[in-house]
């Protein structure tokens, strides 16, 4: 494996929506190089004719009937939110951000 | 007193609930302020549902197999309008809307919820100590870790906060702090327990699991919780066998096998491997015979675990964005609202494994990580299963040493994710297996032998644990 460079971990940091500060880049670049090389020991595992398992069941799309059924209060759920208007979610511009 | 017992008392009418919780809740006022094992204490609740319990005996009613039995919650299941912050800044405030299938399951069965317990952020960590709430001590020293993620919640039975408590298990969650506590905890078969408002870490690997003084107090807590929920898809819909009605039966007959690749490596404390040792006489003793099996591929489940579970947890902890719920830090515009939201919210393990992950699903690693992690994962289950062919149950330790000191695995990563060798295979094959306390090692403190059985294996399981449990010294 080649090594992991600041630059590897700030765009892995953007990719995530992770504002990391200097500080957190030089931690995590050090401590994520030593995490991935214990992770690399699978590579000498030999999985040429293994199927990946992405789920320890054999389920597959789990149906239900098509009823209207009550979904959560939308008043309560929005007196969550850090900031709502009008029966919706509030947020800071996303198009022509200045 | 188990949690069997007290409820009889109280569907009896001998014993009020009422009573029963004060004496819990009186317990958690003189010591919380050392061991921090709780977020938060219900002590309204707590009063107004042992009234409705002491109520409903009074009119010759049955509250439920847990009638009074005083409980606490692992603080990353949803109850309605009462906090619940997976010990994270960035749920500061967050009331869920909705209650966790297995809390509405408990409280139907007559339990009484004392505390929302202590955890590693978001469930990632084997201390308890990645708290953005500060780490949780351990009852049988306080100048140790519980274990982690789940330390709140065995340190609260350890410490009589509550006769039986709810956590959650993705790599040994469950188990390990169970083991360090000294308490027994189950890690049900992926499915048989309902995850429907856990809030998630590792989808494929998450499950939620009982922790109790005894193997029939978790038996019977398993039975309350196990069973199909249409809430979650993922929850097996054949009919759920109760354990309680087995857990006497014995071993005689079982054959029983010790993991070689599970007792076997750096940082295993001699004690340990010998209470392993004496377990599998013990066994042998009351009737099962006890060999030696090799899992080959059970040496990488740590390996596998630390790429599927972070690369899980990065889409997972993606919906913390500062816009529906929680802590928002704010920007000019959406994409830095949310950068700075997740920056300032999130701890450093909890970030460190956002961008493992994130790092392990990118363009030009997924297929060497990824990939690879999940074609050994079926690896995994593939030896498991040839294992399986000839033995009815598994055993190796729970966790290579006995609680450590609080920091001494802070600083490296690494060190302590390998607290988790013995128990993450179990998670990766989707299989149940428990953590019963056998003896003491280093420094007095307790040792968690582990029985491993296959996808809804539990009635052996437990009847194994329950002859463990007998057998200790």
């Amino acid at each position: 494996m080649s090594r992991l460079t600041r630059a590897d971990v700030e765009h892995v940091a953007t990719l995530a929506r992770l504002a990391l500060t200097d500080d957190e880049v030089e931690h995590f670049t050090a401590q994520l190089e030593v995490i991935l090389e214990h992770a690399a020991q699978i590579a000498s595992l030999d999985t040429s004719d293994v199927p990946p398992t992405a789920h320890p069941l054999p389920v597959v799309n789990v149906l239900r009937a098509d009823e209207v059924r009550p979904s959560l209060p939308r008043d309560e759920v929005l007196e969550m939110a850090p900031a709502s208007e009008d029966g919706r979610f509030r947020v800071p511009r996303i198009l022509d951000a200045p | 007193m188990t949690a069997l017992e007290l409820a009889a008392e109280v569907r009896s009418g001998a014993r009020r609930a009422r009573d029963v919780v004060d004496e819990h809740l009186a317990t958690i006022e003189s010591r919380d302020n050392e061991l921090n094992a709780c977020n938060l204490v219900m002590v309204a609740s707590a009063h107004e549902a042992a009234d409705a319990i002491d109520a409903t005996v009074a009119r010759g009613e049955d509250p439920g197999p847990l009638a009074g039995v005083p409980i606490a919650l692992k603080d990353n299941l949803c109850t309605r309008g009462v906090a619940t912050t997976c010990s994270s800044k960035i749920l500061e405030g967050w009331r869920p809307p909705y209650t966790a299938t297995v809390v509405e399951r408990v409280l139907a069965a007559g339990a009484v919820p004392v505390a929302k317990t202590n955890l590693d952020e978001f469930a990632m960590g084997s201390s308890t100590e990645n708290s953005a709430f500060g780490a949780t001590r351990n009852p049988h020293d306080p100048s140790r870790v519980p274990g982690g993620s789940s330390g709140g919640s065995a340190a609260a039975v350890a410490a009589d906060y509550a006769r039986l408590a709810l956590g959650s298990d993705t790599g040994g969650s469950i188990r390990q702090p169970a083991a360090l506590c000294g308490v027994v905890g189950v890690k049900p078969t992926y499915g048989l327990v309902s995850r429907y408002g856990l809030i998630a870490f590792a989808s494929s690997l998450d499950q939620i699991g009982p922790f109790a003084t005894t193997v029939s107090d978790a038996a019977l807590l398993l039975d309350v919780i196990a069973g199909h929920d249409p809430m979650d898809s993922t929850s097996i819909a054949s009919a759920y066998q109760p354990v309680l009605p087995v857990v006497d039966r014995g071993v005689d007959g079982l054959r029983i096998a010790i993991v070689d690749e599970l007792v076997d490596g750096d940082g295993f404390q001699p004690e340990v491997l010998d209470a392993v040792d004496q377990a599998a006489r013990a066994l042998e003793k009351a009737g099962a015979t006890v060999d030696r099996v090799s899992v080959p591929s059970a040496r990488y489940g740590l390996s596998a675990y630390y790429v599927i579970a972070p690369a899980e947890a990065s889409s997972n902890l993606a919906r913390y964005d500062g816009v529906r719920y929680g802590l928002r830090v704010d920007g000019n515009d959406v994409a830095t609202m949310n950068a700075r939201t997740r920056d300032a919210g999130f701890g450093p393990e909890v970030k460190r494994r956002i961008m493992l992950g994130t790092y392990a699903l990118s363009a030009g690693y997924y297929d060497a990580f990824y990939g690879q992690a999940q074609r050994v994962r079926t690896l995994i289950i593939r030896d498991f299963a040839r294992a399986y062919e000839q033995y009815d149950a598994l055993l190796s330790p729970t966790s290579p040493t006995v609680a450590f000191e609080l920091g001494a695995k802070a600083a490296d990563p690494l060190a302590m994710y390998l607290s988790d060798v013995c128990t993450i295979p179990t998670n990766l094959a989707g299989h149940a297996a428990i953590s019963v306390p056998y003896g003491t090692g280093e420094g007095g403190l307790p040792i968690g032998v582990q029985v491993l059985a296959p996808a809804l294996g539990e009635p052996v399981m437990f009847r194994v644990a329950r002859a463990l449990e007998e057998a200790a010294p």
